[in-house]
């Protein structure tokens, strides 16, 4: 089965930037500025994955909450089904949260432990105005069909579920409402191997059935390679790479993409030995971003210019990398 | 028991009491880590794989929780006999233990080489100098970088990676027969796991420390391992050396779970992705015969009674009845 | 279409059409210590009711022969430096202390908690504004507070209400904000904004709920603390006057003959502590009965 992604784009960000204040307060200490997101420009086409990988404190989060403005961004644009979303009012941005939906990474903390199942899918209907309680119901119940699971289950409490039954619950709440875009924020990093399998096809399955398209974020390059359709790699607020997912899995242009990928654990002790290439040193400090390049710290090929001047995305054998020396393979 | 081994597990059965009656949560593990040796634990959440590590240190809550075992040599010692207080003499000693939120086992308010050398200060009664000198040794010894400075350090002023290398240097601190790693990279980003990964591994090469190492990671499992136990609802379901186990994995749970794990390192051929259906059963509530049987693809009639772990070959075990064929056949029939 | 991955192992057990007052009834009434909690004040709230008909004798007829005699088969509990019985003294003053610890205890935890959950949820200037009134009640000395309602309104029952909800409110409120603060970064309460849900609705059916085990709790500590707050006002003269009874008045009173007779400061202190354990485990059973998870 072939994902047939559309070349028209669902949502794209234009130099978007959200920047987090912390510290400072009174006595005049200066606060200090974080910049989660600075400055993302992507495209996200329709009824495709797009996913975002990147170590924690890179911003991929921010950046997903940013685009559904459950953030609000500090500057930039986000443009969804051709409308400009950081000018919208409270109400049209509520009108417009039918179509934008949300996954979240913790399914034990992401439903309410003192509602049961029919409440929280009814949640967002009755805020919709979907129709008589009756026709609530029937959708509810129509919701856990859908992601696989018993409609008796309605009248259950979340603690009754293990954590695949309860992420299948929490993909329902996002779809009913027909959204059709879909953050997906690290939805299956907290599963067993064996349940990830089953709600990745979950998804997967829904996504042709429903048209859906996602926008997901994760850390595990595994998961990426097998579910999504392209890649946007993020380092310390910015995009570094750019590209379909076999072209970025297959020639890694910018070191980082290298090196997150080398650094992956195999499940084949036969490719075990061999001395990788690994990253050295930690993740500087967002607050303290060093000048030039910001992976020049840890990049093993890195030169003069890169310490000094900031590398800008620009398109190099088929896809986008912001590197001075993409890696040539 | 031979001279290699440096830990021999027989018969260790771990069970809780709660409100509804007692539920045994470990059921009858054997297995032995051998001298400089990585062992890994590897199973899904509830499988019993950090259980087994609390059992082995005598660390299991009391009063609701009792372990019982035929006998668990450690370098010829019984601990299985061992009292509390015995056991706490070994406890940071004989066996040190690696947890996975480095965070949250490091007390906030102290600084880094107090608590690190702290188990000197137990065991060895060594002075303050003494053991802030045998810190910063193991600070160089598991790679830290500017170990002097980083002496005074608290907690906060580490990164995830620098308080893992600081568990690791507290658990190592008493140079101790055998190390349990339970989960020690989950909580890291893979570039630090990398990091973490490679620095035990160098450590058993170069101190010749024997590792427990747990994990759900299969990935973790083939960089580190020499053996792997596979855990399944509290047994053992599958015991082979790693090249064994992924090469030729006999239970239907193995198979089903390496089948099940994404690869970054193979195109997609679809997206669909092989899965095990249903879920670890509830352990107060277990099927009749294998416990995996509700969830194989392979049941016979015969798996409503309970397998026992059979050996295959010299390095490899299985607890499934198609690892057995003739017993599942003169014994298929019966009622 | 793709075979979907049905779960086929199915752990929850479909519970029966009850709703969740009849669940929390039911998980309730399984709660031993909080039915006799409720028992024993039920019993209280039924004897101070028809103590006029229960007891015999009269709270106020001074009979200075039988000034501070110990108990007797006529005198349950003794008598007090009046000669009057205490029981029957005690039973009328659980009419007033009662009342006194759980009404305005009601109140303040009402809008403490509407305080606590706009402050929280809110932020802003809503923030700004109640917590720094907030801050000015509980700076204030709040015993003065109380003197300076009960001096300029009079010293009667409802001003004690007034007074009590008064000094009250402000430590409500601010337990609530700060749980507020930590519900607010929930994901559930995120997949509701997400969803479109509306603030308003968020504060009502998803903050709320998961405040209410702890305004329980609050509740059950705030009730002997009402009662004592009775009794300091009524021991400096602004409360509940003599000869009517409260317990804290009883109390106060009595340990001026702790050693004549022992059971007249003892008995209404006995009482207070009764009534103050009975309040706490049915605090705790409430708890325990409103949470979902606790109920298998």
């Amino acid at each position: 089965m072939t994902t047939d992604t559309g070349s028209e784009i669902v949502l794209s960000t234009r130099a978007l930037t959200k920047h987090f204040h912390v510290g400072g307060g009174f006595a005049g200490r200066p606060s200090r500025v974080v910049r989660a997101v600075d400055g993302v420009t992507l495209e996200i086409r329709a009824r495709e994955t797009f996913a975002l990988v990147g170590e924690s404190g890179c911003g991929k989060t921010t950046l997903g909450r940013v685009m559904l403005r459950l953030q609000e961004p500090t500057s930039g644009e986000i443009v969804y089904d051709g409308t400009e979303l950081t000018g919208l009012g409270e109400g049209e941005m509520r009108a417009l949260r039918k179509k934008m939906q949300i996954v979240f990474q913790d399914p034990y903390a992401s439903l309410n432990p003192r509602m049961r199942i029919e409440q929280i899918l009814a949640e967002p209907l009755r805020s919709h105005g979907y129709g008589t309680p009756a026709e609530i119901r029937e959708r509810c119940a129509e919701l856990l069909e859908l992601v696989g699971l018993r409609t008796q289950y309605l009248r259950n409490y979340p603690h009754q579920f293990s954590g695949g039954q309860r992420q299948r619950i929490g993909i329902a709440r996002a779809l009913a409402n027909k959204p059709d875009f879909v953050v997906c924020d690290e939805s299956v990093s907290a599963l067993d191997v064996s349940i990830q399998a089953q709600v990745l096809n979950l998804l997967a399955d829904l996504q042709d059935q429903l048209k859906l398209t996602y926008f997901f974020i994760t850390h595990d390059l595994a998961v990426v390679r097998q579910f999504a359709d392209r890649v946007g790699v993020m380092f310390l607020g910015r995009l570094v790479e750019v590209g379909t997912t076999e072209e970025i899995f297959a020639r890694p242009l910018h070191p980082y993409t290298m090196l997150l990928m080398a650094a992956v654990p195999r499940p084949d002790p036969r490719a075990r030995g061999g001395e990788r290439p690994m990253m050295q040193g930690e993740i500087p400090s967002p607050m303290a971003l060093p000048p030039g390049c910001r992976f020049h710290t840890r990049c093993p090929f890195a030169r003069d210019i890169c310490r000094v001047e900031d590398p800008a995305l620009q398109n190099h054998a088929g896809h986008t990398v912001a590197c001075h020396f993409p890696l040539e393979n | 028991m031979t001279q290699d081994t440096i830990l021999s597990v027989r018969g260790l059965c771990t069970d809780f009491s709660g409100g509804r009656g007692d539920v045994r949560v470990l059921d009858e593990l054997s297995f032995d880590v051998g001298r400089g040796r990585i062992v890994g634990l590897v199973g899904e959440s509830g499988s019993g794989k950090s259980m087994t590590a609390l059992s082995l240190m005598g660390l299991v809550p009391q009063p609701q929780g009792r372990v019982s075992a035929r006998s668990i040599l450690l370098d010829g010692k019984d601990l299985s006999k061992l009292g509390p207080a015995g056991m706490r003499e070994i406890r940071g000693r004989d066996i040190a233990m690696v947890f996975q939120e480095p965070m949250t086992s490091l007390n906030p308010v102290r600084k880094v080489w107090e608590q690190v050398g702290e188990p000197l200060a137990i065991h060895q009664g060594l002075g303050r100098r003494a053991i802030r000198a045998r810190v910063l040794e193991m600070f160089e010894l598991v790679g830290i970088p500017e170990p002097k400075t980083r002496l005074d350090a608290y907690p906060h002023q580490l990164s995830g990676g620098l308080r893992q290398r600081a568990m690791i240097a507290m658990g190592l601190i008493c140079e101790p027969k055998l190390l349990i790693a339970d989960e020690p990279t989950t909580a890291l980003d893979v570039t630090t796991q990398a990091q973490i990964l490679r620095l035990m591994r160098d450590l058993r090469d170069r101190v010749g420390t024997s590792i427990i190492m747990i994990t759900h990671d299969l990935g973790i499992i083939a960089e580190m391992c020499d053996e792997v136990n596979v855990m399944y609802a509290g047994q053992i379901v599958e015991q082979a050396d790693v090249f064994e186990l992924f090469e030729r994995p006999a239970h239907p749970y193995t198979r089903g779970l390496l089948a099940s794990i994404p690869r970054a390192t193979e195109p997609r051929v679809s997206r669909r992705m092989p899965s095990i259906p249903g879920m670890v059963p509830n352990l107060a509530k277990l099927p009749e015969g294998c416990r995996f049987g509700p969830r194989c693809g392979e049941a016979m009639p015969i798996c409503q009674r309970a397998p026992e772990l059979k050996p295959l070959g010299p390095t490899h075990a299985s607890r499934c009845w198609l690892n057995c064929p003739q017993e599942a056949l003169s014994q298929g029939d019966a009622p | 279409m793709m075979t979907r991955s049905v779960d086929s192992a199915a752990t929850p057990e479909t519970p029966d059409e009850a709703s969740f007052l009849r669940d929390t009834v039911r998980a309730f009434r399984r709660n031993r210590m909080a039915m006799a909690g409720l028992i024993f004040i039920l019993l209280l709230v039924f004897c101070a009711v028809f103590v006029p008909w229960i007891s015999p004798h009269d709270p106020y007829r001074v009979a200075l022969d039988e000034q501070l005699l110990p108990p007797s088969t006529t005198y349950w509990l003794g008598t007090d430096n009046f000669g009057r019985d205490v029981l029957t003294r005690i039973l009328y003053g659980a009419r007033i202390s009662l009342v006194v610890g759980i009404v305005p205890s009601l109140i303040s935890l009402l809008i403490g908690t509407i305080m606590g959950i706009l402050s929280g949820y809110l932020g802003g200037k809503t923030d700004f504004v109640v917590m720094r009134l907030a801050d000015m009640m509980i700076a204030f000395p709040s015993l003065l507070l109380a003197m300076v309602v009960m001096y300029t309104l009079g010293a009667n029952l409802l001003n004690i209400f007034l007074a009590l909800a008064l000094v009250g409110w402000a430590s409500v409120a601010r337990v609530v904000r700060a749980q507020t603060l930590a519900l607010r970064e929930k994901e559930f309460v995120e997949a509701a904004h997400a969803n479109g849900t509306s603030r308003g609705r968020i504060m009502f059916d998803h903050i709320f709920p998961n405040v209410v085990p702890t305004l329980i709790v609050l509740f059950s500590l705030s009730i002997p603390e009402a009662i004592m707050w009775e009794s300091s006002l009524s021991f400096l003269g602004v409360g509940v006057q003599p000869p009517a009874a409260s317990w804290g008045l009883l109390v106060a009173k009595g340990k001026e003959y702790m050693f004549q007779n022992p059971s007249v400061a003892i008995s209404p202190g006995v009482a207070i502590l009764l009534a103050v354990l009975a309040f706490n485990f049915i605090g705790d059973g409430l708890r325990d009965a409103l949470d979902p998870s606790m109920k298998d």
